[in-house]
């Protein structure tokens, strides 16, 4: 019994925080261009409806996916056209790509709301998942648990260890020096925004096809919002993301095994719904308390529009 | 947007001086959907306009936020024309109130609500009496002896439905607990869906829920299928479609006898009626078909419980009702008032867990 039940928090804990990495380090990435995207909501809400779609049309899981990435790019890039080329507020920008996305979600799902789906099939991992203890809970997953653990590697490479990682930061820097060296800072930022835009559609058909898996209005419920917090909190470090992620999802899903199992618990349910958020964000500001990294890992143009002086 | 709000203002002056059908608004809190709360007043709704056909139309807004939004719909409703407007939810009290004040030619009805005034009546639906039942039919098929429920938040009617269900499994399972899980909202599939897992792993094999998703439903079925014996009752709504295999049955609201019934009536100039208060024995809550996997003689059972409450023989909250601490809350050969039942804040005895503070 106790064996089984760790395993399933930790099982849970990692379902819970895979659409928060996920679309966290996509943003992650887009901030780091200096491109402050809100509309992850928005973005996460139209792949879950998208992916929903394809996969209750052709129960191909994959094409699911891709299309859950497709409608997040595709509506990151209505975002990309105002906020960049037409240089017009990067905050109102993303509220409003947020409202518009949950409520255009919301629109093309009406027809979907009944319908249900098989969930996908985790894969074991061989070997691994005989771990005892954390084996079945870590690698018994979705092939999308395992997407975002490449994924944040992938991140942390790119951005940290090769020359387009370290021109995007620099586009993210100082826009206007990277212009003068001959980068083209508005090709970047809009890769930037796609590549969030993606990865928030990974997260939604994550949420729709592999998680509930329904599609319901509203079915997001803040997630976005939660993974744009967690990247500011985890100081724009890809690792803190996932940390981050974990924690919140852990104590979520804690809370809800405690009460399950009956303990008494002495405090006001706000206390209890309100507990992963207190602890993620007290644990990420503790260890990025450091004001002098943060200010390093903080991309200095972040939300500011750039104008190339041609 | 102006130039709709006009147009549908001049369709409802129009109504008022002609003979033609009396407008009916209702305003309901969330999208309609395909099942749960809302979709059941709809229902209900679309039975009353087909039953007083050529009578009556009908208008609706959905979604509606409870609070200052709400205010602002129920009187556009009422300068529209509507005659008879009916508000779905608790939190749409005060502004209906509010609004009736100023239209007291206009007969407001607030379900859920205790505010009621000349032109504004309360209706209510029992629903802990279908809670009972499923608890009863949990009670004879349990294997682990423990339910659990996912709970939206400790008020009174979230925890009449705790009660209920208990009552009703250990009239039959004396040994069964009850575990609670709250999310805290109303509709949340994730944290749902969670918080279903997680009472699946403490052992229950019967679950249920008081939230507006059918989340809890879909992930028992999951459940099931994947070899678990766990079973689901559903709320609001039938949803044996999202859980053909592993939903015993359910708690449904029927609304539609209590809308035509008072839309007739005042209509025939009867007034608005008195507040209202309906369970099993006047249709407006049901038991949602059984499972094939429940035996007969549980059906057998379950049915001679269920006439017994309609003929008032039992009572969902009959004496002695223990609270968990061991106080005797209603003495034997008592039940409970309604106005107790209205402020119920407690666990019974047999639920597992302290009731968080509001």
């Amino acid at each position: 019994m106790g064996i089984e039940l760790l395993t399933s928090i930790v099982f849970a804990t990692v379902m819970a925080g895979t659409p928060l990495i996920i679309a966290g380090l996509g943003e992650l990435v887009t901030e780091k261009a200096g491109v402050l995207n809100l509309g992850v909501e928005g973005m996460m809400s139209v792949g879950a409806v998208a992916a929903f779609a394809v996969a209750h049309a052709t129960q191909n899981y994959f094409l699911a996916v891709l299309a859950g990435m497709g409608a997040g790019m595709a509506i990151s890039l209505l975002f990309a056209v105002a906020a960049l080329t037409l240089m017009a507020n990067q905050v109102a920008c993303g509220l409003a790509l947020s409202i518009f996305g949950v409520g255009l979600a919301a629109f093309i799902g009406k027809p979907l709301e009944s319908m249900s789906l098989v969930a996908g099939k985790p894969v074991a991992l061989p070997l691994l998942s005989r771990i005892p203890l954390l084996g079945p809970g870590l690698f018994q997953q979705q092939l999308l648990v395992y997407f975002s653990w490449v994924l944040l590697a992938a991140v942390a490479w790119f951005l940290y260890r090769s020359k387009p990682g370290l021109v995007l930061r620099a586009v993210g820097e100082a826009p206007v020096s990277a212009h003068a060296i001959g980068y083209k800072v508005m090709r970047i930022r809009y890769q930037a925004v796609l590549f969030g835009g993606a990865m928030a559609g990974i997260a939604g058909a994550f949420l729709s096809v592999f998680y509930t898996p329904l599609w319901v209005e509203g079915m997001v419920a803040g997630k976005g919002w939660i993974a744009i917090a967690l990247v500011v909190f985890a100081t724009w470090r890809p690792l803190r993301v996932l940390v981050g992620a974990y924690l919140f999802g852990g104590c979520m899903i804690a809370q809800m095994f405690v009460q399950a199992s009956g303990v008494q618990l002495n405090v006001p349910a706000q206390w209890l719904s309100a507990l992963p958020y207190l602890a993620t964000i007290l644990v990420l500001v503790l260890i990025s308390h450091n004001r002098s990294t943060i200010r390093l890992n903080s991309p200095a143009s972040l939300g500011q529009p750039f104008l190339p002086d041609v | 947007m102006a130039m709709r709000k006009l147009a549908l203002m001049l369709v409802g002056g129009t109504l008022l001086f002609a003979d033609g059908p009396v407008k009916v608004g209702f305003v309901y809190v969330s999208p309609i959907g395909d099942a749960g709360y809302t979709y059941q007043h709809d229902l209900g709704r679309k039975q009353m306009e087909a039953a007083l056909k050529g009578k009556v139309v009908t208008q609706i807004v959905e979604n509606v936020e409870e609070g200052a939004d709400a205010e602002r719909v129920i009187r556009n409703l009422a300068t529209d024309g509507c005659k008879m407007i009916f508000t779905t939810s608790f939190g749409y009290m005060n502004p209906t109130a509010k609004v009736a004040e100023g239209f007291p030619n206009v007969d407001f009805f607030h379900a859920t609500g205790y505010k009621s005034s000349k032109n504004m009546a309360t209706y209510n639906g029992r629903f802990y009496e279908g809670r009972y039942l499923n608890g009863v039919i949990a009670g004879k098929m349990t294997k682990s002896h423990i339910a659990g429920f996912v709970g939206a938040f400790p008020i009174p009617e979230v925890m009449m439905a705790i009660d209920a269900f208990t009552q009703g499994m250990r009239s039959v399972d004396p040994k069964a607990e009850v575990h609670v899980v709250w999310v805290n909202s109303w509709f949340d599939p994730a944290k749902e869906r969670e918080a279903t897992m997680s009472l699946i792993s403490q052992g229950a094999d019967m679950i249920t829920q008081h939230t507006d998703s059918t989340v809890v439903v879909q992930t028992v079925e999951e459940q099931h299928k994947a070899g678990k014996n766990v079973w689901s009752f559903s709320y609001n709504s039938d949803m044996s479609k999202y859980g053909p295999t592993s939903q015993l049955s359910g708690d449904i609201t029927d609304w539609s006898g209590y809308y035509t019934k008072t839309v007739e009536n005042v209509l025939a100039g009867k007034g608005i009626g008195p507040n209202t208060w309906d369970g099993l024995k006047e249709g407006m809550i049901k038991l949602a078909p059984f499972n094939a996997a429940v035996p007969k003689d549980v059906r057998t059972y379950v049915d001679k419980v269920m006439a017994n409450m309609k003929s008032g023989k039992v009572n969902a909250f009959q004496g002695p009702v223990v609270a968990q601490d061991g106080t005797v809350k209603v003495p034997a050969g008592k039940v409970m008032s309604d106005a107790d039942l209205g402020g119920l804040n407690y666990y019974v005895q047999g639920v597992v867990g302290t009731v968080p503070k509001g």
